[in-house]
């Protein structure tokens, strides 16, 4: 029975179906800032006239989160998984 | 006194926690979902107005007042205690269900509460029945991450209370109303609220007790706690412009950590600080649009938070494990639960049509329309954060992600139901947000959906969603790896060590010298000296003598103090000289002094 379940094929493990999925991720960026030619904005904050301030905030803030988690703060504060038990 | 509030919901819920305590099998568990329903057609058809006051030990008490802002909590207080429930319906024992209802009742308590005392004893009743929750878990990790529970809110309720001995004092009053920081006391009420509201420094509690909790127990940890500490912050110091500094860093720190965790529990704990981190600033602006937004948040949040902690649940359920290192590829056979798992997903990334959106929105722009630049790049950078590490992270990590090779069964059908009645509101909020705008404590005159709002919030999202692609691929994400991250708790985890082994040292070091010295060493001497006293003293005196004349030391005197001493025969001259010795010695203390 396991191993029948095993033999099943499911909606990602074919990696067509995977490539399918970040096409059309990669499209909707670009749909996405093409849209912003046709809007009219109203903002608070003069950066938030730049074009496509929100898409590269979103990106550059994103990238600098992990990596300051990653080479920053796991180093301080990343123990073994018993260090509270001695 | 009107009364169309015929009992006041946390009684309701207190009863029904008594009546579920005697009951068994399938009646308990149909009575204790019931309870949330009858106590909120209570409170449904009751007007705003204060109930149940009374005069205790000279105190005005109001048990009940029900005014805009209270009523919001205390809706969305019974429909996560109602799906909490039905979530929980595959425990048996009845301990669950006395100390959850037990539990959201006292939130409710703290919620209605018209004065300082009786905020007081539902906050402890807060405290005490979170740990069992915790404990409930009966591991060795549970009981610790429960006892340490119990400590830190003990020490928050002290706090607590010093501020509301200090208030009563300078006021007069117990009546619980806006409070000002230069005000006596309220600077201790405003740090014992802040604790329960996990703030900075105050917040390692939450991260280190909720992931050990029942998973049931999670689900309404995540809800009552942080969120009653929200609405008393909303109540007592609206406008209090440090809540908004506090505030932005809670949303911000959190996110960093979790990035690097691998518990996934551990993951929304920290999320969840972030998210009311978000409220925090709210009710530290301080502006109709600031408070709707903070409380608009707090309703939509306990919604998608319980949601995930629902689904991380279900998969602790069927797998047994929780960490990111041990799960992946569930969505084959969980199809459901990672379907309810991603809406909740979206939700708390607000992404537009699901709740997060239509209430993190009023507080950004709230702060955008304030000029908190500062505090507004924070927040939005936090919203791309919390897209990344709880949006994308959590549903990924479990369902899809590299296949652990689990196959488990799709979660029970309470489970699900209880998953997919938080899904639909969710959604529903999102997609109808005048349902909860309408009953927020001030007219709401806002729009979420505008085009401009809308894109930017999309492209915000999905080039963070850019970002953790570009670093999956590129392998620069961090792995998962198993390790426990130091936070704050460090402090009194490893200096409590200190602390037990410096008292054990210091007090036991004493104690010891103590007993040995005069335990055992003068108790000795005593008894030698005094079973022969007057022999003894005349021993030592004729020593004395002995060694200063330099004459040898004569047996047959010793024998014969010996024999007097034991005999007790003195001549009677002796007896006299001593006499007026001691009367001399007592006519010169009386001349002296």
């Amino acid at each position: 029975m396991a191993k029948k379940q095993n033999e099943k094929k499911y909606l990602f493990d074919n990696p067509r179906n995977v490539k399918r999925l970040l096409g059309i991720f990669y499209a909707s960026l670009v749909v996405l800032l093409g849209l912003e030619f046709f809007i009219h904005k109203h903002p608070h904050f003069a950066w938030e006239k730049w074009f496509g301030f929100y898409a590269i905030y979103g990106l550059v803030s994103c990238i600098l989160l992990v990596l300051i988690a990653k080479y920053v703060l796991r180093p301080l504060v990343m123990r073994d998984e018993d260090y509270y038990d001695e | 006194m009107t009364s169309s509030l015929l009992i006041p919901p946390p009684f309701v819920f207190i009863l029904g926690a008594l009546l579920v305590a005697c009951l068994r099998g399938r009646l308990l568990k149909v009575v204790a979902v019931a309870v949330p329903v009858v106590s909120f057609l209570i409170l449904y058809s009751a007007p705003d107005g204060t109930y149940g006051s009374l005069s205790f030990i000279g105190l005005d008490l109001a048990l009940a007042e029900v005014d805009r802002l209270s009523r919001i909590f205390g809706y969305i207080f019974h429909l996560i205690a109602f799906l909490g429930l039905v979530f929980s319906l595959h425990h048996d024992d009845c301990a669950h269900y006395v100390v959850g209802l037990l539990y959201a009742g006292a939130a409710l308590g703290v919620t209605f509460a018209g004065d300082f005392f009786t905020l007081f004893l539902f906050w402890e009743t807060l405290t005490v029945s979170a740990t069992f929750l915790i404990i409930a878990r009966r591991t060795a990790g549970a009981r610790g991450a429960a006892l340490r529970y119990l400590l830190v809110h003990a020490a928050g309720g002290l706090c607590l209370l010093t501020g509301i001995v200090l208030h009563y004092h300078a006021s007069g009053s117990v009546a619980f109303t806006a409070l000002d920081l230069a005000q006596p006391g309220a600077i201790f009420i405003f740090l014992g609220f802040g604790l329960n509201c996990s703030w900075p420094l105050l917040h390692a509690w939450l991260v280190d007790s909720y992931p050990e909790a029942t998973i049931a127990g999670t689900v309404f940890l995540s809800a009552f706690t942080t969120k009653s500490a929200v609405y008393v912050l909303a109540r007592a110091f609206p406008g209090c412009e440090p809540l908004i500094w506090i505030g932005a860093a809670m949303v911000a720190f959190p996110i960093f950590f979790a990035v690097i965790e691998n518990d996934l529990r551990r993951v929304l704990s920290y999320s969840l600080i972030n998210q009311v981190g978000y409220m925090v600033v709210g009710i530290g602006i301080g502006t109709e649009l600031a408070i709707n937004g903070a409380v608009c948040h707090a309703y939509a949040h306990i919604l998608y938070k319980g949601l995930l902690f629902m689904s991380m649940g279900a998969v602790i359920y069927r797998t047994g494990k929780i960490n990111a290192t041990d799960l992946g590829g569930l969505y084959r056979t969980m199809p459901l639960t990672a379907a309810f798992c991603m809406i909740g997903a979206a939700a708390i990334s607000a992404f537009p049509l699901f709740s997060g959106f239509i209430a993190k929105s009023m507080i950004v722009d709230a702060a955008a329309g304030g000029h908190f630049q500062i505090v507004w790049l924070i927040l939005v950078f936090a919203s791309a954060g919390v897209f990344h590490h709880a949006g994308i992270k959590i549903p990924f990590f479990a369902f899809f992600s590299h296949d652990a090779g689990l196959r488990p069964k799709e979660a029970p059908l309470h489970m699900l139901l209880a998953m997919g009645g938080a899904a639909f509101m969710c959604v529903f909020l999102g997609v109808y947000p005048d349902f909860v705008y309408g009953m927020l404590p001030f007219p709401v005159d806002y729009e979420p959906y505008t085009f401009a709002h809308v894109l930017a919030q999309r492209q915000l999202l999905f080039f963070s969603a850019l970002a953790f692609t570009l670093l999956l691929l590129a392998g620069i994400y961090p792995p998962e790896i198993r390790s426990v991250n130091l936070d704050a708790d460090w402090f009194y985890r490893k200096g409590s060590r200190v602390f037990t082994l410096a008292a054990d040292r210091i007090f036991n070091g004493i104690n010891s010298w103590a007993e040995r010295v005069l335990g055992w060493r003068l108790t000795g001497v005593l008894v030698r000296f005094f079973s022969e006293p007057g022999g003894n003293l005349q021993k030592y005196c004729m020593r004395l003598a002995t060694e200063y004349s330099g004459a040898e030391q004569r047996a047959d005197l010793l024998e014969q103090v010996d024999r007097r001493s034991r005999t007790a025969t003195y001549p009677i001259g002796v007896w006299v000289l001593l006499a007026v010795l001691l009367l001399a010695i007592m006519s010169v203390l009386f001349i002296l002094f």
